[in-house]
């Protein structure tokens, strides 16, 4: 069954264009790993699928509803959650209470009426708020305030925060940037083994070559603001597009500029 | 916790309620303005938790005493518990109208537009001579269902009627900071992006916030009219406003009790300083505030809730 169906969808800011030509259908359950250089269109594509952006062109379909243009907070609602290159969590609240906060409003009422007069602190949240504590192993940092976590934690609070919404379809920017080489692989077997157990389709976009081989079922390749290879990860990272124009896709490894393709 | 909170809160309103007749005039009269004000300020926390502060809260208070005084004045309402839910109603109305812009501001640009509303409200009062222009004009006494008691009666009337107000404002606050729109304050302030892509609109959440502060000044305003039996434009005036923020300051955000606390200490302070220097009174209240934020930069909430609070959870 396909989760989320993307057609010609196409992003530009002015002059510039920041996503074009861009189709493509993920099956409920595949765990998809997007790589390509800085500036290649990856976090656009993620920014325009979460509401962050509304396309210019195209249609974003989520489980054959079109959600192209919705408020992020809609599209939340619907069922896709998402982490941020940079982690968005509460800075002044314990690691519990940032997830009881996630956990709350995933659970409460919708209506503005509704979530004044339900408790925050209700035994079903604090039971959600906890189980998630568990499934991202975070259960050390518990009462710690966020403000004072590492990279790596913050990280995992982030991503609990967004399963705490119950996604069907989760999209993780650049989930191991900014973590040292030693830890990234330990985090990412937390996450995915968290993701997996709560049956959500993945959508990662990752600069480590190591990582989206160990953890991608398929492969896409952005360059330029579309996809240039989409497949399994032996055959996208062994793409002769894809290792001319990406290259290893490290930061280190900046694409040649050759020609205009 | 909260049920701990809610029995001391209501031992304390038993306890004040009964001694009540037995203290000074003088104490009654200046309580009865301390708590309606009080009311104010629980807006102006139910903000500054979300990292707002409204330099313009006036306007809701004026609000309030104005619709409470022409409630009488143009249908002939005299009892005192209409007047006043009929004075937090139309300062909710308009705070929401209001909300519909002032919502999707933050920080400085919140608090002078806030300012700007209010004092648009204070020259229409000024030049409204229908209104009585920048004298006012008087309420008459009110009356309490049916009743109709006279003199220190009437105004120990008056103070029980202001106790209750508080009682039950204390009670809808407390619960609405313990619900979910209420403990999403300081996730709004920390980081709303984070909110939004949890399914929350903040700018919804915020003007929740300003309808139910502006709902708590309409109801202060209201019972002040009352308690002072006159309004006029100065309780728009942006120095009102601003004498709501001090207390604020005083008072702390981390409790509700402390925002009556911390307004009955103002008076005090305040008609003591007038007592000891006529002319020059504001230099005692300035350096009480400047001692507040050195030595209780949270308030004197802060205190209250040191010793109420397990010590694990002071650890920051």
């Amino acid at each position: 069954m396909t989760i989320l169906s993307v057609r010609k969808l196409e992003k530009t800011f002015g002059r510039i264009v920041a996503a074009r030509d861009i189709s493509l259908d993920v099956p409920a359950g595949q765990t998809v790993g997007i790589i390509g250089a800085n500036g290649a269109g990856k976090t656009t594509f993620v920014n325009m699928i979460t509401g962050h952006l509304r396309p210019t062109e195209g249609t974003i379909t989520f489980e054959g509803r079109d959600i192209a243009g919705l408020p992020s907070r809609d599209i939340t609602r619907l069922g896709i959650s998402r982490s941020f290159q940079v982690a968005q969590i509460f800075p002044s609240l314990s690691v519990f209470d940032n997830v009881c906060a996630a956990a709350a409003i995933a659970r409460g009422p919708v209506s503005m009426l509704g979530r004044a007069t339900t408790p925050l602190r209700s035994p079903q949240t604090l039971a959600e708020a906890d189980a998630l504590i568990d499934l991202f192993q975070l259960a050390s940092f518990r009462s710690r305030r966020a403000a004072t976590l590492a990279q790596g934690v913050r990280k995992l609070l982030d991503i609990a925060m967004a399963v705490a919404a119950w996604p069907r379809l989760l999209l993780l920017d650049e989930p191991t940037s900014g973590i040292s080489i030693e830890e990234k692989f330990a985090i990412m077997d937390v996450i995915m083994q968290a993701l997996k157990s709560r049956r959500i389709t993945i959508l990662f976009v990752e600069h480590d070559m190591e990582i989206v081989e160990r953890f991608a079922d398929r492969v896409l390749a952005f360059y330029d603001g579309t996809v240039i290879a989409d497949g399994t990860p032996e055959r996208t990272l062994a793409d002769p597009n894809v290792l001319g124009l990406i290259g290893g896709a490290r930061p280190a490894a900046a694409p040649a500029r050759t020609a205009d393709v | 916790m909260a049920g701990r909170a809610n029995l001391v809160g209501a031992l304390a309103f038993v306890l004040v309620a009964a001694i009540a007749p037995s203290l000074p005039a003088w104490l009654i009269s200046l309580a009865t303005i301390a708590f309606a004000n009080a009311l104010v300020v629980l807006g102006l926390v139910v903000l500054w938790r979300a990292g707002l502060v409204s330099f313009g809260q006036a306007l809701y208070y004026a609000i309030g005493a104005y619709s409470a005084a022409l409630l009488w004045r143009l249908l002939g309402v005299t009892d005192a518990a209409v007047m006043v839910v009929g004075g937090g109603a139309a300062a909710a109305l308009v705070a929401f109208l209001v909300g519909l812009l002032l919502a999707r501001y933050r920080e400085i640009f919140f608090a002078m537009l806030s300012l700007a509303v209010s004092m648009i409200l204070y020259g229409a009062l000024v030049k409204t001579e229908a209104l009585g222009s920048t004298d006012g004009f008087n309420v008459a006494p009110a009356t309490f269902l049916g009743h109709t008691p006279a003199g220190q009666a009437r105004n120990l009337w008056l103070f029980w009627l202001t106790l209750g107000t508080c009682a039950v404002a204390a009670l809808v606050v407390g619960g609405y900071f313990r619900s979910i729109a209420g403990a999403l304050a300081v996730p709004v302030r920390d980081n709303e992006l984070r909110v939004e892509f949890l399914g929350v609109s903040a700018d919804r959440l915020i003007h929740a916030k300003l309808t139910l502060a502006g709902a708590l000044g309409g109801v202060g305003g209201a019972l002040a009219a009352l308690a002072v039996g006159h309004v006029d434009p100065n309780m728009a005036y942006w120095t009102t406003s601003g004498g709501f923020v001090f207390v604020t300051i005083l008072a702390g955000a981390s409790s509700v009790a402390a925002a009556f606390v911390g307004s009955l200490l103002f008076e005090l302070v305040r008609s003591y300083a007038v007592d000891i220097l006529p002319g020059t009174w504001q230099i005692i209240l300035g350096s009480v505030l400047l001692l507040t934020i050195l030595f209780l930069p949270d308030g004197i909430g802060s205190v209250l809730s040191r010793r109420a609070r397990p010590p694990e959870a002071q650890a920051r």
